[in-house]
């Protein structure tokens, strides 16, 4: 596929008109899905897909197109010539753009990740096996993931990987589930069947009658995946400069100085952590790593290209959104085994749900707990707990409210599959906080 | 293309007892001005095929943009294989009945010329360069995207179902910040979308939204906070489409409620055994899942499946009747639905979704909904949503908020929220607007599905008045 995309690239370079600059980015998958309901297949398939898109640029004019494409040269070089076309014909209409970057440095590079994964049929058949006589409900994605980066000044950066992942949840009833995942790079029957008895396990605890907490404040533990729920809002324009020079960043106020988070709090962009590409979509290379919190006080912003234009500031491997792709949370004092123990009475948070902001100015977030959410005293788990409704500010739950923070951070691969196969991730901690709001 | 694909369709060879071709071709143009400077104008295509087949009690599918001979072929022979080799472990009934439909449908604004970028421009800039009213007016933009669709199905019993669309999104907003507080007001939080061509954007009332947002963002930032406390609360179109939309539509589809969907979009409170019997809402409430409207975002005449689409009552004052539910999902639950099987994309699958989901309208106009409500409040335009997994307990914002004392509007407020259980919160439905209220909205990305799918669906509605909400503001 990469000989494929650097032929792509010649043939656009080929069919320029003198003064034309382009900056293109490609991105192919081809993945086998299957979906699982009630321990059987729901909906199994694969999906082809090549797509490209090209910057056109003619001094300070510039315009996008993207299309996708068959995977065979020959149609796709006609395919790149009527895209290019397109583009002319309506590009010197177009105003200036002042705000207009891309990287002039030559900074290619190659990173290969192959894998021998497993036919998808030996895996459904393993995951149906290992599930046998439970409501086992969940997706398996499987295949190669291909991205791609390529200028008219030569610069070519490619990233290319083949992974899984399984995610699925084991039902009792009604809305009490275990959740789990198994992703990696090479299928192993003997680790997922030890995955799925673990949560086989995990599901007895839903068996006792569940709790009903009434609204009020109360001391949680949040596990790594309830804690990637909350920061993801933080994701959502924290920390994107464009947001917070135009005054609507939910850390605005952290930025201006008036709140602070805790000081057990650290945040990098650490790219080499994750699976992401370390080049973002203007061929800039993103740095190694880059602080975003340190010790409760604010670091870096992600700088895009554009945002570095308008206002003067140096870009850092940031892509239009502005938010981290590969974000690490420092780790704390707190070992694993002792979590429970350290939160004595209150309620362990297994996994948030449909978080949004309730007030975006002071970080305040309303949300669910769902899954495995127990009802813990004297560091036991006494009962799953009934759905509550947490509305509580991220100034509060990760500042003052703070207590600890678990020793080993977790990396977790984010599984969304809107257009694309995510290639995001997160390595954060459990975090124990007291005086967590729950409002419904 | 069309008779390309049919011609190639004509070349493939299975031995399956159902396969279908779905080919979907996509163009779209995209212009958007921020703070007076045009962003790079954007164009896509975005082109397809998805091969499906059901066969000795399996289902499998494949998705291509090779739209060769060879490429399909090879799509399909891949759908067969998983089909037959899943069959044994599959949910899918073995004795499922497929449809072969044919038939045709244009959406309004087709025959229309696509706008040129410098119509577009010309449009976005005005509404820009007139929000820059005030030295406290931080951020503003306005934005068009046009997009065109064609869709055929291909079945092997000489089905074919063609449909083309047009579809305009117009957006705007403008952000005010003052003394530490910041607030937005948009164009319907996005929900201005349907189908057909430039009459779209006099509807959505584009032309003139710069300054109008600008002055109402200036008036938020400088408005108290919501109060806490119970209130009645009157919902105006912008607010009832997602109102609709969390705790109407997806507690009622019924792939949910056959568990597909609980590793991720959830489950739902609404069981089978309530069809027929269960309090939904008052006797006010009247809900059809109606893909007949043509202008609305998500009309059709055939689904993805090629089942024929038509109006349908789903809670009748108040009752639910029918869930959400496409022809597959009706043959696995043994219960009537609607035709909604839908995918997003010619490379994923088609499952159960919203399509238009409307309220429909009542008899009481708009001041008699203010005049009747004695402590109460008024919300407008979407701006914060969350409902848990089984679509009951939630908590919504917007963007406006304005409290109605002794039956008048009075003071604006900023940071509305209210939050709510769905099983209980359209039992205080007390009055419905008459159609002068009424409004035809949407979303272009209701996502849901394993993979994930972001999809059109159309909400219209009625301003709506609920009893004792409780409402709450932001911190100060």
């Amino acid at each position: 596929m990469e000989a494929y995309f650097h032929d792509l690239a010649a043939a656009i370079d080929g069919a320029l008109e003198p003064g034309e600059v382009t900056i293109a980015s490609f991105n192919a998958e081809s993945t086998d899905y299957v979906r699982f309901n009630q321990g059987r297949v729901r909906q199994p398939g694969t999906v082809t897909q090549v797509a490209i898109s090209i910057d056109l640029i003619r001094g300070k004019r510039h315009a996008l197109s993207s299309a996708t494409l068959a995977g065979r040269l020959a149609d796709d070089v006609a395919t790149l010539r009527w895209m290019l076309n397109d583009l002319r014909a309506f590009l010197g209409a177009m105003p200036e753009d002042p705000y207009l970057q891309y990287s002039n440095e030559v900074c290619s590079s190659s990173q290969r990740r192959p894998s021998p994964l497993v036919p998808a049929e030996h895996a459904v058949d393993s995951i149906i096996a290992a599930a046998s006589g439970l409501d086992m409900v969940g997706i398996y994605a499987a295949g190669k993931i291909c991205r791609g980066f390529a200028n008219s000044m030569g610069q070519r950066n490619w990233h290319e990987v083949d992974n899984f992942n399984f995610e699925w949840s084991l039902y009792h009833q009604r809305d009490k589930a275990v959740k789990s995942a198994y992703a990696g790079f090479e299928w192993n029957d003997a680790e997922l069947k030890a995955r799925m008895q673990s949560a086989r396990d995990h599901l007895e605890h839903l068996k006792t009658p569940p709790r009903t907490l009434d609204p009020g404040h109360y001391s949680a533990f949040f596990a790594p995946a309830a804690m990637q729920e909350l920061l993801d809002m933080m994701r959502w324009g924290g920390f994107s400069e464009k947001q917070k020079q135009v005054k609507q960043s939910p850390l605005q106020k952290f930025y201006d100085g008036q709140l602070a988070l805790n000081e057990m709090v650290t945040m990098t962009e650490y790219p080499a952590g994750g699976v992401a590409p370390t080049f973002q979509s203007e061929g800039y290379l993103k740095p190694d790593v880059l602080p975003l919190i340190e010790a409760g006080r604010p670091a870096s912003t992600m700088v895009s290209p554009r945002t570095a234009q308008e206002y003067a500031l140096a870009a850092n491997g940031a892509d239009s959104d502005e938010s981290p792709d590969s974000v690490e949370m420092a780790g704390g004092a707190l070992a694993e085994s002792d979590a429970m123990a350290a939160l004595d009475t209150g309620i362990y948070h297994g996994n948030h749900w449909y978080c949004n902001f309730s007030h975006r100015m002071n970080c305040r977030v309303t949300g669910m707990t769902r899954f495995a959410s127990f009802w813990v005293e004297h560091g036991k788990i006494v009962a799953p707990l009934n759905v509550m409704r947490f509305d509580d500010s991220l100034f509060r739950v990760l500042g003052d409210n703070l207590e600890a923070l678990t020793s080993t951070p977790e990396l977790m691969i984010d599984n969304h599959t809107y257009d694309w196969r995510s290639t995001s991730s997160a390595r954060l901690p459990g975090a124990l906080v007291r005086d967590f709001a729950l409002t419904l | 293309m069309l008779e390309t694909m049919r011609q190639r369709f004509s070349e493939l060879r299975s031995d399956a007892a159902f396969w279908s071709l779905r080919f979907v071709d996509e163009r779209s143009r995209h212009m958007l001005v921020r703070q007076d400077v045009a962003e790079p104008a954007s164009v896509s295509r975005d082109c397809g095929a998805m091969l499906s087949v059901y066969d000795r009690g399996g289902y499998g599918y494949a998705a291509t943009a090779d739209l060769s001979v060879d490429g399909l072929q090879s799509a399909l022979d891949r759908a067969t294989g998983w089909a037959r080799t899943t069959a044994r472990h599959s949910v899918i009934p073995p004795n499922l009945e497929v449809a072969h439909a044919s038939g045709r449908r244009v959406s309004p604004g087709v025959s229309e010329s696509q706008p040129s970028f410098g119509e577009l421009l010309e449009i976005v800039e005005a509404e820009s360069a007139s929000a820059r009213i005030d030295p406290r007016i931080v951020d503003w933009q306005a934005s068009i995207e046009v997009l065109e669709a064609e869709h055929l199905l291909l079945t092997n019993g000489g089905g074919e179902v063609h449909q083309k669309f047009r579809f305009l999104v117009p957006d705007a907003s403008v952000t005010a910040h003052d003394d530490g507080e910041t607030q937005s007001r948009s164009l319907s939080g996005r929900g201005f979308c349907r189908q057909g061509g430039r009459k779209v954007l006099n509807d959505a009332r584009l032309v003139g939204a710069g300054r109008r947002l600008a002055e109402e963002a200036l008036m938020l930032v400088a408005a108290p906070n919501c109060p806490t406390g119970t209130r009645d609360l009157l919902l105006m179109p912008d607010q009832m489409m997602l109102q609709i939309h969390e705790s109407i539509g997806h507690p009622i589809e019924l792939d949910r409620i056959l568990g597909d969907e609980r590793n991720y979009a959830g489950t739902s409170f609404v069981t089978l055994d309530m069809l027929g019997t269960y309090r939904y809402g008052s006797e006010l409430l009247n809900v059809s899942f109606d893909p007949t409207r043509d202008e609305e975002y998500a009309s059709y005449a055939f689904d993805d499946e090629g089942t024929a689409a038509k109006k349908t009552l789903l809670i009748d004052r108040g009752i639910l009747m029918r869930p959400l539910g496409g022809s597959l999902s009706q043959q696995r639950a043994g219960t009537p639905g609607v035709a909604n099987t839908r995918a997003c994309s010619w490379s994923r699958p088609p499952i159960d979704r919203m399509a238009n989901l409307n309220v429909e309208p009542g008899n009481s106009s708009l001041d008699e909904m203010i005049a009747a409500t004695e402590h109460g409040i008024l919300m407008r335009t979407n701006l914060s949503w969350s409902i848990d997994d089984s679509r009951n307990k939630f908590q919504f914002g917007c963007e406006w908020g304005q409290l109605i004392d002794n039956g008048k509007l009075t003071t604006v407020v900023k940071n509305p929220n209210y939050r709510g259980v769905s099983a209980t919160f359209w039992r205080s439905l007390e009055m419905v607007g008459n159609t002068a209220t009424f409004e035809m909205l949407g979303t272009p990305t209701c996502g849901k599905g394993e993979p994930n799918q972001a999809i059109r669906v159309g909400h219209a509605a009625p301003a709506c008045v609920f009893g004792d909400v409780a409402v709450f503001g932001g911190e100060e």
